[in-house]
C-alpha cells in the first residue's frame, strides 16, 4: 500500500511538467499582443509596452519564460498579472468558490442520482423506472445553460424564491441552485449507472444467498447489494469533481460566481499565461489526487482488490 | 466593446433631467429607509488596473476613479461648460502660462489637505516615462514633457530602449504656495483647462510617493464625495460617504457596493429581481423588440452619450487613397434603416463629424453622411471603380456583426462593389492589426471623448500622426487649421477654427461617421431619484431612495 502510494505520487512530476509547459506553449502561442486592445481605441504609449513587456520577460522566448516562471513558482511564487495583482491572491479567493460549488454539485449527484438509482434499479420498468428515464434523458438533453437561464428566470425574477445571483459571501443556501444546475447532467449519468449497476447485481449469487439466509431486505439492499455496486459510482463521482471544477465557467457566470472559469478565461483572453497555468496547476493537482483516492476507495468497498 | 474609457468626459448629454421613479413597491414593508443611512447596489466590472487615476483607461475602473475623485474642474450633468470644482481660479492672459489657485481646506480621505503640490507631483509621476502610466501623453501640452517622457525610436517589439528621460519634473509646473501653481504649455492651447476634468489631471496624496503604485492602488486614497472601503476581487468594491467633502453636495445615502459582474445578463436578472439598484447599460440581448421597456416599465431610461460609431479607412492601402471613392462609399451607406432596423432606434444616424452633444461642434456638418446612392456611383465612376472585394472588419467580440454586415451589404447592393464584413476574434487581435497599419479594408472604430470639447474630435483622429488617426489620414491643411484652432486664444475662437478644420476632412471623407451611440439604463424600485452624468454613468451625490 505505501509503495504504491508513493509510486503513484511520482508519477505526479512529469505529468505536473508536461501538462504546465503544454499550456504555458498554448496560452503563448494565442493571436494578438497582449496590449494591443489595452488602451481601447488608441495605441498603448510605447513606454507603457515597454515597461510591461520587460517586466513580464515577454521578449525572451517561450522556453526561457517558461522555465522563469517554474523557477519562481517552485519557490512559491505564483508571479503577478498584467494588471499587477498576484496570482496566488486570485487562486486563493477563487478556488473556494468553485470548490464550494462543485462539492455543491456533488452532493446532490451523489443524493439525487445515487437514490434514482438505487429505486430504480430493485423495481425495474415500474412506473418510477420509466420516470427517471425519461427526465434523465431530458436532463442529458438540456445544455447547461439552458437550465441555469432557465432556473433564474424562473426562481429568481419571476417567483423571487431565490436571488438571481450568488452574493459574495457565496453562503451554502445560495448554492443550492446554481449546485443542481452544475451538477444535472451528472445527476442523469450517475442515476443510469447506479441503476444499471445495482439491477446486475441484484440477480448475484451473493444477493440470492443474503436473502436466502434470512437478513432483512434493508440489510440486503444497504450492505450487500449497494456496496458492491457502488464501484462504477463512485469512479464516476470521483472524476467528476475534476470536471466539475474545470466546466464550472458557465455556471459560473450565470449566477454571477467568482470563481477559477472566469479568471481562465480572462487571462486566455489577455495572454496572462502565468494566470492560465497558475489555475490549472492546482485543477491538474486536483484530478490527480481525485484520481489516486478513487482507486484507493475501490480497495475499500471491493476487499478482492489489494494494493503492493 | 464598449468604448475604452479614457474619457470621463465629455458633456452633457441631456441626462440632467431628473428621474423620478415609481415609489417603493406599495407594500409597506418598511422600507423608506432614510436615505442618509441608505445603501445602494451599482452594476460595476472589475477593473483592469490598481487604481491610480492617472494609470486608468477602461471604464471598469475608470467609473469607479471618477467617484472617488474631484478635480479641478468638473463636467455638469447638463452639458454645460465645464466649471471649476477644486479650482478656486484657473487665469491666463495668453493661453499658455495658467495660474491655477485651489481651494483651500479641502481634504483627502485620509484627512490631510489637498495643497497644490499634489497637483504638481503627481502630473510630474504620470509623465515621467518610466513609470509606465497609460495617460501619460496627456501631459504633453506642459513645456517640458519632451525631457521626462521619452519614445521608443523603434517601436517597443525592437531590441532598442528608449533613452532615459533627462529630467523627472515637468519645467512647465511650479509651485507658488500651497494654494497655487502656475502650468506653462509648450504652445498656447485654448482647451487646456476643459481637459483638467479628465482623470488624468486628479491629485494624489503625499502617501502616494511612499509606496508602490500598485498598492496604493489596491486601498486608494483620493478626494471626492464617496471614499474607498475595500476591494474583494471580482466581486465587490466597497465605497462609503466621505463625511468631509465639502465641495459640492455630500452623497446622500451612506454606503454604495459596487457589484462586479462577469456577465451583464446576471446583473440584469439582478436588476430585475430588485437585487441591484442601478445598471449603466442594460445587454444587448434586452434591447431586441424593446424587451428592456416591457421588463422595466419606468424603471428604465434612454439616454445619449458622446461617442460615435465610426468606420474608418486604411489610406495607406493604395486602393482607398481616393477621397471620390471613400465618399461614394460613405454616401451608400443608409445611416437612418441601420439605426431603425438594427438597433431598433437606441442609437441615432450619424449626420455630423464631432458628436453633437460636444461643445463647439456644428451639428450637420456631415455632408458625406447622406443617403444618396445615386451621387455615390457616379463619384465611384469618376473614381475609377473599385477591384477586388472590399472587407468590412471588426472584432467579432463584441456586438458588431449586424451592422457590419449591413453595412457591407448596402455598399454591394448600392455601388455594385463585391463587398462583405468579415469578424476578427478578438479585439487585441484587431487592434494589433489596427496598430500596425496591416489593415485590408474598412474597419470600425469608435470614438468617445476624453474631455468635452471639439478639439477632442479633431486632433487625436484627423491630424497628421495623432494619437488615433490609425488609418494614417494626413492634409496640410488641416493640420495647419486644427494647430491655428488648438494655439486660438479663446474657446470661442477656438471652435471657429476647428469647423473650418471640419470642412476640410468633410472634402476628404478619411472615416465615415455612423452612428451615435445611445444608453439604456435601468434602476430598481427603490431608488426614488438619480442623475446620469456627462458620458451617462450615475452621478452617485444625485442618489436619493
Amino acid at each position: 500500500m505505501g509503495r504504491y502510494l508513493l509510486r503513484r505520487l511520482l508519477q505526479l512530476v512529469p505529468v505536473f511538467i508536461g501538462t504546465t509547459f503544454l499550456i504555458y506553449w498554448l496560452v503563448w502561442a494565442v493571436p494578438g499582443d497582449p496590449f494591443a486592445g489595452k488602451c481601447g481605441e488608441r495605441r498603448c504609449p510605447d513606454q507603457y509596452i515597454a515597461f510591461m513587456t520587460e517586466k513580464y520577460h515577454l521578449d525572451q522566448n517561450v522556453f526561457v519564460q517558461y522555465f522563469t516562471y517554474m523557477k519562481n513558482l517552485l519557490q512559491g511564487d505564483f508571479g503577478q498579472t498584467f494588471s499587477q495583482r498576484e496570482i496566488s491572491d486570485i487562486i486563493l479567493t477563487s478556488y473556494p468558490n468553485t470548490l464550494k460549488l462543485a462539492v455543491v454539485a456533488l452532493a446532490i449527484e451523489a443524493v439525487i442520482g445515487l437514490g434514482a438509482g438505487v429505486l430504480t434499479g430493485l423495481r425495474r420498468n415500474g412506473f418510477l423506472d420509466n420516470l427517471v428515464l425519461v427526465s434523465t434523458l431530458f436532463l442529458i438533453a438540456l445544455p447547461v445553460f439552458v437550465v441555469g437561464f432557465v432556473l433564474q428566470w424562473l426562481l429568481g425574477v419571476q417567483w423571487g424564491i431565490i436571488k438571481p445571483t450568488v452574493s459574495s459571501e457565496m453562503r451554502w443556501s445560495e448554492l443550492i441552485v446554481p449546485g443542481f444546475v452544475l451538477g444535472s447532467a451528472s445527476v442523469a449519468y450517475i442515476a443510469r449507472v447506479a441503476r444499471t449497476s445495482i439491477a446486475e447485481n441484484r440477480r448475484a449469487d451473493y444477493v440470492r444467498t443474503a436473502i436466502a439466509k434470512g437478513l432483512p431486505m434493508r440489510r440486503v439492499v444497504g450492505v450487500h447489494l449497494l456496496r458492491n455496486s457502488l464501484i462504477p459510482v463512485v469512479t464516476l463521482l470521483g472524476t467528476d469533481l475534476g470536471a466539475l471544477m474545470g466546466g464550472a465557467i458557465v455556471t459560473e457566470g450565470i449566477f454571477s460566481i467568482n470563481g477559477i472559469g472566469r479568471q481562465v478565461f480572462r487571462a486566455i483572453i489577455t495572454k496572462e499565461s502565468a494566470t492560465v497555468v497558475g489555475i490549472v496547476v492546482v485543477l491538474v493537482l486536483v484530478y490527480l489526487l481525485m484520481n489516486l483516492l478513487v482507486d484507493l476507495l475501490y480497495a475499500a468497498l471491493d476487499p478482492r482488490i489489494r494494493y503492493e | 466593446m464598449r468604448v475604452s474609457k479614457r474619457a470621463t468626459s465629455a458633456i452633457a448629454l441631456s441626462a440632467a433631467a431628473a428621474l423620478v421613479a415609481t415609489g417603493c413597491s406599495s407594500g409597506g414593508s418598511g422600507e423608506n429607509a432614510d436615505s442618509a443611512d441608505g445603501a445602494i447596489v451599482v452594476h460595476g466590472v472589475q477593473p483592469e488596473n490598481p487604481l491610480v487615476p492617472s494609470n486608468t483607461t477602461e471604464t471598469g475602473g475608470g467609473k469607479i476613479v471618477d467617484w472617488l475623485w474631484t478635480g479641478l474642474v468638473e463636467y455638469p450633468n447638463d452639458g454645460g461648460a465645464p466649471r471649476n470644482a477644486l479650482a478656486e481660479s484657473i487665469n491666463t492672459t495668453d493661453s499658455k502660462v495658467f495660474t491655477i489657485k485651489i481651494k483651500s481646506g479641502t481634504k483627502f480621505h485620509d484627512g490631510t489637505e489637498v495643497k497644490a503640490k499634489n497637483f504638481v507631483d503627481a502630473w510630474n509621476w504620470a509623465a515621467y516615462s518610466p513609470n509606465g502610466a497609460q495617460n501619460g501623453t496627456f501631459f504633453a501640452d506642459i513645456e517640458g514633457f519632451d525631457k521626462t517622457y521619452t519614445t521608443d525610436p523603434d517601436g517597443p517589439d525592437k531590441p532598442q530602449k528608449a533613452p532615459a528621460p533627462t529630467a523627472d519634473k515637468l519645467s512647465g509646473l511650479k509651485v507658488i504656495d500651497d494654494q497655487t501653481f502656475e502650468v506653462t504649455l509648450a504652445a498656447p492651447t485654448a482647451v487646456f483647462p476643459t481637459k483638467l476634468g479628465y482623470s488624468a489631471f486628479m491629485p494624489l496624496p503625499d502617501v502616494f510617493f511612499t509606496m508602490k503604485p500598485e498598492e496604493f492602488g489596491r486601498k486608494p486614497i483620493a478626494n471626492g464625495p464617496v471614499k474607498f472601503v475595500s476591494w474583494e476581487d471580482n466581486a465587490l468594491i466597497k465605497l462609503t460617504r466621505f463625511d468631509d467633502y465639502n465641495l459640492r453636495d455630500k452623497m446622500k445615502v451612506k454606503d454604495v457596493d459596487v457589484k462586479l459582474y462577469q456577465d451583464d445578463n446576471a446583473a440584469y436578472a439582478d436588476l430585475l429581481a430588485n437585487n441591484l439598484d442601478f445598471m449603466e447599460v442594460v445587454p444587448t440581448s434586452a434591447l431586441a423588440g424593446d424587451k428592456w421597456k416591457t421588463d422595466l416599465g419606468d424603471r428604465g431610461r434612454s439616454t445619449v452619450t458622446p461617442t460615435t460609431a465610426f468606420i474608418a479607412f486604411p489610406i495607406y492601402d493604395k486602393r482607398f487613397a481616393n477621397a471620390k471613392l471613400r465618399r461614394a462609399v460613405s454616401l451608400s451607406v443608409n445611416r437612418q434603416e441601420i439605426s431603425e432596423k438594427i438597433f431598433f432606434g437606441t442609437r441615432k444616424p450619424a449626420d455630423s463629424w464631432a458628436n453633437p452633444l460636444t461643445p463647439g461642434a456644428k451639428p450637420g456638418n456631415c455632408t458625406a453622411c447622406k443617403f444618396d446612392p445615386t451621387t455615390a456611383k457616379q463619384l465611384l465612376a469618376e473614381a475609377g471603380g473599385f477591384t477586388g472585394e472590399m472587407v468590412f472588419y471588426y472584432n467579432s467580440d463584441s456586438a458588431h456583426k449586424d451592422w457590419m454586415d449591413a453595412v457591407a451589404q448596402q455598399i454591394k447592393t448600392n455601388l455594385g462593389i463585391n463587398a462583405r464584413a468579415e469578424g476578427v476574434p478578438t479585439f487585441a487581435v484587431f487592434r494589433q492589426n489596427v496598430n500596425a497599419h496591416k489593415m485590408t479594408g474598412p474597419y470600425r472604430a469608435a470614438w468617445q471623448q476624453d474631455y468635452p470639447d471639439v478639439e477632442n474630435w479633431v486632433n487625436p483622429l484627423f491630424v497628421t500622426n495623432g494619437s488615433s488617426n490609425d488609418g494614417l489620414y494626413s492634409n496640410p491643411e488641416v493640420d495647419a487649421l486644427a494647430k491655428q484652432a488648438s494655439a486660438a486664444p479663446s474657446l470661442e475662437a477656438s471652435h471657429e477654427a476647428f469647423a473650418k478644420a471640419v470642412e476640410k476632412v468633410d472634402q476628404d471623407v478619411p472615416s465615415i461617421p455612423v452612428y451615435f451611440y445611445g444608453q439604456q439604463s435601468g434602476h430598481s424600485e427603490k431608488i426614488k431619484k438619480l442623475e446620469l452624468n456627462n458620458v451617462g454613468e450615475i452621478d452617485i451625490t444625485s442618489v436619493e431612495l
